[in-house]
């Protein structure tokens, strides 16, 4: 009776560990396992207004938010096919290498050890960031130098944390850092005087300040430590799952260099041959990616182009348009050639 | 001989009468507790001073019922609300039939619920909200239209049935083992309507808030206490191995803080099982349960070793099997003894459900934080923070009240 | 079965050794054996094969590279240019410092109100007791956060709040003064010396002239009276002479040994004195208060297992309130609070991991900010769970072996 008693617990607890809900993990790449599934899970901010946050109806918002309903659009062919995930900053790179994302849209900076090293495969940056610094305008300080003795705040787990520890020995300064977990908690420790300044990216900065008590007393340096490449994340080594995201970007920047909106993409016909090639109405692009056909119909008609995300998400908070417009305006979005 | 006083004429001590008795005898009577009284009293006048000058001028409330759904469900969406509904009526059902069947403690604390209901039906306010802005006014008055809000048409619904399964639980109680089997099944069921199948499926990812806290909380309660007694009767057992193994997970699991193992469940696990992705929900789920246990397993031992060994022996001579004398005649009393150390773990495993917001979920604390976060509700945390404070004190309260009155009912103590 | 177990090993010979539950046993525990092994090599393998194809591995010598973080909070000196080890070492005594103190701080506040709670005064009882039943009742992570926010409602580092022109309080942190050495502290060093000398010096000349005077009862073979008076002739000579000599050495070395550095306000900080970070102490307030009033609970029932008997007897014999708790009640509900009371100090020291609510820099966040930076999960975390296990088993074996030692004391 006793063993009897044992041999049944024990596989009931064999059952309990193996039993949870049991899904395939054998597909050779992530895009096959989006398309099974039918659902992408894209992993996001969820405290950085204009970026990524959860509104009042529960609902994600934001820039890179918009990027995985684009995806989820090209992939699915609805951008509400998305679930979205809130990471830490710290919390990223293994949700993203043990599978638990599909595609990390998190404000990330492109960086060679997280590239190599973190098992991770960048997607062209959606946004070019550099990292700057914002501090109380009575201070009176226009350089870095000025900063020495200061309390300066940052987010862990951040590259702006390691730049920030190497430009204060550069210049041979001896600032306190202090580490918050949470993008919130740095602002509101900030605002509450805790530090005399932040650091982080410049576009967090000025979406930040907004939210500020007092908007006006602050200012951000006129200084830029560091070039903060922000881009999506693709686990290391699936190549067609990362051309798919490559290239969902990719378009988001064709569509405003030809001026493809949300409202007209759906019933647009061109003469142009990429913009039909890029629609699907000839050629194969879509096939080769393992997409629809209309994969960018989808895509656009779901968030518009670079610039209808940008409007809807960034320009409300006042941040400008900066390098992050198409190269034929001086920017630095460059669609590679759809052919 | 005359100033001999004659026993008999001694009137006997009187103790405290009145108000004036009870104030002297209970703050004054030694002259120390005179002081002491004053102190107490100057140190709860300025606290008091402090707490209602803030809340009543400085803080500011909106910010509670403007996101009372957010905190309620989080990011659960807002169209498939109707299912919460449905597992609270399913639960409503079986709270009232069992208060009809079983009396005693479970009605008391039925009419509690159903009155804290009945409270929320009738408090007259309403939330007034923009479409474009977050601009947010409360309008307390009332009038008949409050019952065309939504849920409060569904609540008044789950008033109605609790009564009317209490009712129903008074005449038939042969019921009993229905409902039984009801509470064992409600868990699963209600995990299935939550998440229900195919298109309309609502992922674990969405779930949030003081949904998501019960749902951890109440698997981990009803999981981890037949684990943990699993585990106790494994470290008593006379098999070496099952000994050793058992020891070392307690001792292992006890020795680390929560936070690094629901890490390891959130990063580490996916990585010793790469061959299918499990529910990050259903990982925190198991995490907080498989740690609960381990304290669960050594307050059931505490429990465990207060038994006699005659209880084992005289359990032995009148024929029972091992099996059947842990169930019948040691477990009963083994953990009769130790309710108090077992409820104060549910409230422990209660409160850190808190954790898995590390982690990333969005339980009711993650939805705070959420909140906070809006640049509408800046600086609007303290409130937050009591607001769900005042949640989480309520749960742990109530069940710690229960536990004394289990406790009293059994009579734990009074032998 | 086990009754029929004597009467199966008379005729064994009839038992095929599948139906022996000897046998069976053994078989059992080696097949549950093998199936832990199993899983376990399982778990293993799959980990080495997920790191392998991410191109990671369990290699500890990332551990020498440069950190090129910060930490806020050091005991000693760090940089970011120093090693991932030396950053982790740094995490490992911001727990072990926060731990010690937030004991120390829990104890006492929950020595407080455990006895508060069990006071004849109604009003202090019952404060005692909703303080109890507050803190005990609310997630300590919301706690944490809850201090943390509060302690940023204090006035900014510019207009700091100051007590005895010495103590500062700002939003950032509280800044004691700090003692600091100065030429003069080896001469005094020396007086100290010479105070310790003749102190152990005046214990043996009064001894002897306790024994000269008492040499009649001695033979007598009462030792226990020599030994009291022997004690308290250390107590009240030894401290005096150490004391005043020590005072005199204090006044006649060429510099007072100490200064006191007083904090002091410059371009953005407090700088200087012994300074505790807002982080720091919130979340040490936090910890100390959410386990004081479990130590409260744990005194209380210690002291209430006491049996009344006790406590009336104690009275009979005409001891005082005071008497009554220091000699017979404490005595013996000690023994009874010490293991539970352990337990709740394990609870804080594990409890410290919600650091990173705070912002302080504790063990298990800067292994986490390693593990990122490095993109060194596993080693990083094994080496965080190492830590935690060492700490808990090291003093629960303490533990242990107080209770065998009170148990033998008992018998």
């Amino acid at each position: 009776m006793k063993k009897l008693c044992f041999r049944i617990s024990v596989l009931v607890l064999a059952f309990l560990m193996v039993s949870p809900i049991l899904s395939d993990n054998h597909e050779s790449s992530i895009l096959d396992k989006v398309k099974k599934r039918g659902r992408l899970i894209c992993g996001v901010n969820k405290e950085l207004p204009g970026f990524g946050y959860l509104s009042q109806d529960g609902k994600y918002k934001g820039f890179d938010v918009d990027f995985g309903r684009a995806i989820a659009a090209a992939v699915l062919g609805d951008p509400d096919k998305v679930e979205f995930r809130s990471l830490k900053a710290a919390d990223r790179f293994p949700a993203l290498q043990t599978g638990e994302i599909d595609v990390l849209i998190r404000n990330t900076t492109m960086t060679l050890t997280r590239d190599t090293a973190n098992g991770a495969d960048f997607c062209p940056p959606n946004f070019y960031d550099g990292q700057g610094f914002m501090l109380r305008k009575k201070l009176g300080i226009t350089s870095l130098k000025e900063l020495d003795g200061a309390t300066i705040g940052v987010t862990a787990g951040s590259t702006t944390e390691l730049n920030l520890a190497d430009k204060m020995r550069t210049l041979g300064i001896k600032v306190e850092s202090i580490v918050f977990e949470e993008t919130e908690t740095l602002y509101q420790s900030y605002d509450q005087g805790r530090c005399d300044a932040v650091t982080s990216d410049k576009s967090q900065l000025i979406s930040r300040r907004a939210s500020l008590k007092n908007p006006d007393e602050h200012i951000i340096l006129d200084v830029t430590i560091s070039k903060e490449p922000l881009a999506p994340v693709t686990v290391h080594g699936d190549n067609k799952w990362n051309d798919v995201v490559s290239w969902v970007v990719y378009a988001t920047f064709f569509a405003e260099e030809h001026n493809i909106t949300q409202a007209k993409v759906k019933n647009l016909k061109s003469d142009n041959p990429e913009i039909k090639r890029f629609l699907g109405d000839t050629g194969n692009i879509g096939e080769l990616l393992g997409l629809p056909k209309d994969w960018a119909r989808h895509a656009i008609g779901a968030v518009g182009h670079y610039g209808e995300i940008f409007e809807r998400n960034l320009t409300p908070l006042g941040l400008p348009r900066g390098v992050n417009k198409p190269w034929t305006e001086g920017g630095l979005l460059y669609a590679m050639p759809f052919r | 001989m005359e100033e001999q006083v004659d026993i008999q004429q001694i009137k006997p001590p009187t103790y405290a009468k009145g108000p004036v008795g009870w104030l002297r005898e209970n703050l004054f009577s030694p002259w120390y507790n005179a002081i002491l009284t004053c102190v107490a009293l100057l140190f709860l006048y300025f606290v008091f001073k402090g707490l209602l000058t803030w809340a009543f001028t400085e803080a500011e409330w909106n910010v509670i019922p403007a996101n009372l759904q957010l905190f309620a469900i989080g990011p659960y969406p807002r169209d498939q609300v109707y299912r919460i509904w449905i597992c609270l009526y399913i639960l409503s059902v079986l709270l009232g039939l069992s208060a009809g069947v079983w009396r005693g403690i479970v009605q008391r604390w039925t009419i509690v619920v159903g009155s804290i209901l009945l409270v929320f039906l009738v408090i007259p306010f309403e939330i007034v909200q923009r479409e474009d802005s977050h601009l947010v006014s409360i309008e307390f008055r009332f009038n008949l239209i409050w019952l065309i809000f939504e849920s409060r048409r569904w609540l008044l619904g789950d008033v109605a049935l609790l009564i009317g399964a209490f009712f129903l639980g008074q005449r038939i109680t042969r019921l009993r083992p229905w409902i039984l089997g009801g509470w064992v099944l409600s868990f699963p069921i209600i995990m299935f309507v939550l998440h229900g199948f195919g298109e309309n499926a609502v992922q674990t990812s969405m779930w949030g808030g003081l949904l998501l806290t019960l749902i951890l909380a109440v698997f981990g309660i009803v999981v981890s206490f037949p684990l943990g007694v699993f585990l106790a009767l494994c470290r008593q057992s006379k098999l070496p191995a099952i000994k050793w193994v058992s020891t070392f997970y307690i001792e292992t699991v006890r020795g680390v803080p929560l936070i690094t193992i629901l890490f390891m469940g959130s990063v580490l696990i996916p990585i010793f099982i790469p061959y299918f992705t499990i529910d990050q929900v259903l990982r925190m789920m198991v995490a907080i349960t498989l740690f609960s246990a381990a304290y669960m397993a050594e307050n059931v031992r505490g429990g465990l070793q207060a038994i006699p060994r005659g209880q084992h022996e005289a359990a032995q001579a009148v024929g029972l099997n091992y099996v059947q004398s842990m169930m019948f005649i040691v477990l009963p009393q083994a953990l009769r003894s130790v309710i108090p150390a077992i409820v104060g773990q549910f409230i422990a495993l209660f409160k850190d459900t808190s954790l898995v917001y590390i982690i990333g979920l969005i339980d009711l604390f993650g939805v705070a934080k959420s909140i906070i976060t809006n640049p509408v509700w800046l600086g609007r945390h303290v409130e937050v923070y009591i607001f769900i404070a005042l949640i989480y004190f309520s749960f742990c309260y109530a069940m710690s009240k229960a536990s004394q009155e289990i406790e009293a009912d059994l009579g734990v103590g009074k032998h | 079965m086990y009754h029929a177990s004597n009467t199966m090993a008379q005729n064994s010979t009839n038992i095929p050794f599948w139906r022996d539950t000897r046998v069976l046993k053994v078989l059992f525990q080696i097949l549950f054996l093998l199936g832990v092994f199993l899983l376990a090599g399982i778990l293993y393998a799959n980990m080495l094969k997920g790191l392998e194809s991410r191109g990671l591995n369990l290699k500890l010598d990332f551990l020498r590279n440069e950190a090129g973080f910060d930490v806020s909070d050091s005991v000693v000196e760090y940089a970011s240019s120093d090693t991932y080890l030396k950053s982790f070492y740094v995490g490992v005594l911001n727990t072990v410092r926060v731990s010690l103190v937030g004991i120390l701080c829990a104890t006492v506040l929950g020595l407080f109100f455990g006895i508060a709670r069990l006071s004849t005064n109604w009003l202090v009882r019952n404060i005692a007791a909703t303080y109890i039943e507050i803190f005990r009742n609310v997630p300590l992570l919301l706690q944490i956060v809850f201090w943390f926010t509060v302690f940023g409602s204090l006035p900014a580092a510019n207009n700091s709040i100051e007590l005895f022109n010495a103590v500062y309080i700002n939003n950032r942190s509280i800044h004691f003064p700090s003692l600091q050495q100065t030429a003069g502290f080896s001469s005094w060093v020396g007086y100290l010396y010479a105070a310790a000398i003749l102190a152990i010096i005046s214990v043996f000349v009064l001894a002897l002239i306790f024994y000269r005077k008492h040499a009649e009862r001695m033979k007598e073979g009462d030792d226990n009276r020599y030994f009291m008076h022997i004690s308290r002739a250390a107590k009240w000579s030894a401290v005096p002479v150490f004391l005043i000599v020590a005072i005199i050495g204090w006044f006649f070395a060429p510099e007072s040994p100490f200064v006191l550095v007083r904090p002091e306000f410059q371009r953005f900080n407090v700088v200087g004195g012994i300074r505790f970070s807002a982080s720091f102490i919130s979340l040490l307030i936090g910890l100390s208060v959410y386990t004081s009033a479990f130590i409260a609970e744990v005194v209380r029932s210690g002291i209430q297992a006491v049996s009344k008997g006790q406590r009336e007897a104690a009275r009979a014999v005409g001891l005082s309130t005071g008497q009554t708790l220091r000699l017979i009640v404490l005595p013996q509900a000690v023994p009874i609070i010490i293991p539970p009371l352990t337990s709740q100090y394990l609870n804080l020291a594990k409890n410290s991991s919600l650091a990173a609510a705070a912002g302080y820099d504790d063990l298990f966040r800067i292994g986490k900010t390693i593990m990122t930076q490095a993109g060194k999960e596993i080693p990083v975390f094994a080496m965080i769970m190492v830590n935690y296990l060492t700490m808990s088993l090291t003093t629960s074996a303490a533990m242990n072996w107080y209770n065998s030692w009170v148990n033998r004391i008992k018998r």
